[in-house]
């Protein structure tokens, strides 16, 4: 998709202005974070899990080649095929290729985050493919030719009311009086939309949690189970990855599993968790014929080692945005392009590049709340951080700022000017600020646009410990 | 008590309350002074350099820590009434300066004997009594430096706890973020707006007269949008309060009666 985020400000300010979208933000961030810390209280080792989890991703990305080549081997041995794409052109190329070698028209797909940084729909629908999201949000904002604003809830950001209007406008087969006032209506209009289409289709695309080494399997978590039909249904089974989804053996997907749903949502564990190793065999009842994994890049092998490494420990759980004061604020859209909150202002300057991207980075308080929820421990701020290093750098942002920034690193570097300069302001606001405080200030409109801004008392406190005040 | 026995702090004012708020910084020096100190203030210190550090102008930081370091490494302890100041020497300037590893060493060393003054007060002065009144019901607002860097939640709950007449209401959601974030506040005041009057609702919900903290920027904030929503509730600096000192100056924001 065409990424928005040099908008950014403008972006917020819609998303702060649109009273259905604060409506559910509300929602989202009392209530995950919520049962975030019921999950937590129900398992008291969640703190050990954690580290764990954490040791399980340092370990797997220090010997990354080896078990992405354990994985493939097993795999193979399983009857599957191993596509490894360096970029998001790639990945799509080869999806299209298996689509094609499919006679495929119409494709399923269950919900994956990879797939929106390829931005797979749009180009299989440019050759002649048909792609259909089964997963109810994913399906709601395909309708709408949306992007997600949430990584784990797409259609967050969307009323019910906004949802009847789209089906109505959209499934115009149905009787348009019908009654879509419940969210069980919908549900079940969607369900019917969708057998039909699962049942037609010649390829099923899924993500992956995370994929095994030791047994070959790919994992995906869903409370739908649309994720199932959509691998189980067609011929053929596309699994796209990004090569961080690898753990080496079961035991240790089962771990990270148990800090996944928690951190997330505050279930115990999704309502489906479906492992698949390869394609039907004899003994199965069911199955795809052709089973194919496609291992993304797309910058992952870049940041290993260096100051991003960090992040390749993440497993989308959406904590970080769920109790981000930022992302509540202005919800998923206007970060401008598939990913969102703290992890996709670390993620997208990375992909799309910062001259676009800076302000993601840049409007974070560093209250330093991601981290702490971070099932993985992410040392998200510091990330941030990096990027504003490198933007400050490359001359990025507002002049006005950086001149402003400057002026005052002059002074504080030079403590009796700095002295002279702040004593003469401060009594200058003093002076005019007698009413205790300013409901406008020249220079300061960032701050009293929202805000009065408090008076100075007067006279600095380093000049009044210096006349022996006390 | 001779001077020579007392614990020497050198007192890091904080370029907001040096500017903006003194009283702060009177307050801390007599808590300090009060609990055995001897306390200096280093007539060099400006800034502890975070503005620049947060905008990604680490050059900047690094010479203004050194300025700082200069000035106060030879305390026996440094105290700031700040979470944010204090977790910036106490945490980040190690980071800044891990490719130097003289200064590495300096730095590490100030680190340790750096605290809010809350944290100073309770855990190494072990301070249980302030012998002062402040009959009100109060409101709390834990800032995010000082709570996650600093791991400040008790000391200042341990404090206001001796202080007579004082009624403590929790905020709901109290961990979460004012949206002060120092320049955030200036650069996308649209955002930091929004959560900040959150948070002023929330402070109006508890029903408290005051709403205190301890860092003064995020009060700051706060008693801003506070003040622009036409609310009663007042707004101080925590020190102002435990050193006795709401007589001789008005409210953030307020004049004198």
């Amino acid at each position: 998709m065409q990424s928005t985020s040099r908008n950014f400000s403008e972006n917020a300010r819609h998303g702060i202005a649109d009273e259905k979208l604060q409506a559910a933000l509300s929602r989202l961030s009392h209530g995950f974070p919520l049962k975030r810390l019921e999950a937590m209280a129900r398992l008291p080792e969640f703190e050990a899990l954690r580290d764990d989890a954490q040791g399980i991703k340092e370990h797997t990305l220090a010997n990354l080649d080896t078990y992405l080549e354990a994985y493939e081997t097993r795999v193979i041995e399983s009857g599957g095929h191993v596509h490894w794409a360096s970029d998001a052109a790639d990945a799509c190329d080869i999806i299209l290729g298996i689509c094609r070698d499919a006679g495929a028209k119409t494709v399923t797909k269950g919900k994956s985050m990879i797939s929106e940084e390829i931005a797979i729909n749009e180009y299989l629908e440019e050759n002649g493919i048909q792609p259909i999201e089964t997963d109810l949000g994913e399906y709601i904002i395909q309708l709408r030719h949306e992007p997600p604003s949430h990584i784990i809830a797409p259609a967050i950001h969307l009323s019910k009311g906004q949802v009847a209007e789209t089906f109505k406008k959209e499934h115009q087969h149905l009787p348009p009086g019908r009654n879509l006032d419940e969210p069980r209506a919908l549900l079940e209009e969607a369900r019917g939309e969708l057998r039909r289409k699962f049942i037609a289709a010649d390829v099923g695309i899924t993500g992956a949690n995370m994929v095994i080494a030791e047994t070959g399997t790919s994992i995906i978590v869903t409370n739908e189970g649309n994720g199932d039909l959509t691998q189980t249904l067609p011929k053929t089974h596309i699994v796209i990855a990004s090569i961080e989804k690898v753990v080496p053996t079961l035991e240790d997907a089962t771990t990270i599993l148990r800090v996944l749903a928690r951190s997330a949502t505050g279930q115990d564990m999704s309502v489906y968790t479906t492992f698949s190793t390869g394609p039907k065999q004899a003994q199965d009842l069911d199955g795809p014929e052709n089973y194919h994994v496609v291992l993304l890049d797309n910058g992952r092998s870049k940041m290993l080692g260096g100051e991003f490494h960090d992040m390749l420990r993440c497993i989308r759980c959406s904590a970080c945005l769920n109790h981000c004061p930022v992302y509540k604020a202005i919800g998923g859209h206007a970060y401008g392009w598939v990913y969102s909150g703290p992890m996709g202002a670390v993620l997208i300057p990375g992909l799309l590049g910062l001259a676009e991207t800076h302000d993601l980075p840049g409007a974070s308080t560093f209250c330093g709340k991601c981290e702490e929820v971070c099932p993985m421990r992410i040392p998200l701020p510091r990330m941030l951080r990096s990027w504003r290093e490198k933007s400050h750098q490359a001359s990025l942002g507002s002049q006005k700022s950086r001149f402003g920034l400057a002026a005052w690193a002059f002074l504080a570097r030079r403590p009796a000017l700095y002295r002279l300069c702040m004593g003469l302001g401060v009594s200058l606001l003093a002076l005019f600020g007698r009413r205790g405080r300013f409901s406008a200030l020249p220079l300061a409109g960032g701050w009293t646009a929202s805000r009065d801004l408090a008076a100075p008392e007067a006279g600095t406190f380093m000049a009044q410990w210096k006349q022996g005040k006390r | 008590m001779s001077g020579q026995n007392k614990i020497s702090v050198g007192l890091f004012a904080t370029c907001l309350v040096d500017l903006m708020r003194p009283s702060v910084g009177f307050a801390t020096a007599r808590l300090l002074e009060k609990n055995g100190c001897t306390v200096g203030v280093p007539d060099s210190q400006t800034c502890c350099g975070q503005p620049a550090y947060n905008a990604g102008d680490s050059a900047t930081a690094r010479a203004l820590a050194g300025n700082v370091i200069t000035a106060f490494e030879g305390f026996d302890y440094i105290v700031a009434p700040s979470g944010s100041c204090a977790g910036m020497i106490r945490v980040h300037y190690p980071a800044l300066f891990k490719d130097d590893q003289e200064m590495l060493a300096r730095v590490q060393g100030m680190a340790g004997k750096t605290y809010e003054l809350t944290q100073f007060l309770c855990d190494v002065l072990g301070v249980n009594e302030t012998g002062v009144d402040f009959a009100h019901s109060v409101t709390y607002q834990d800032s995010c430096a000082g709570l996650r860097e600093m791991d400040i939640k008790e000391q200042p709950r341990q404090l206001m706890d001796t202080v007579s007449g004082l009624e403590l209401k929790e905020l709901a959601d109290g961990e979460s973020c004012c949206g002060f974030g120092g320049l955030f506040s200036v650069k996308y005041p649209d955002i930091s707006g929004k959560i900040v009057d959150d948070k002023a609702v929330a402070v109006e919900k508890t029903g408290a007269d005051i709403l205190l903290g301890g860092d003064l920027g995020c009060l700051m904030n706060m008693a801003g949008r506070l003040q622009r929503r036409g609310s009663r509730v007042q707004v101080r600096h925590l020190a102002e309060v435990l050193a006795g000192m709401t007589g001789d100056v008005p409210p953030i924001g307020e004049v004198k009666e």
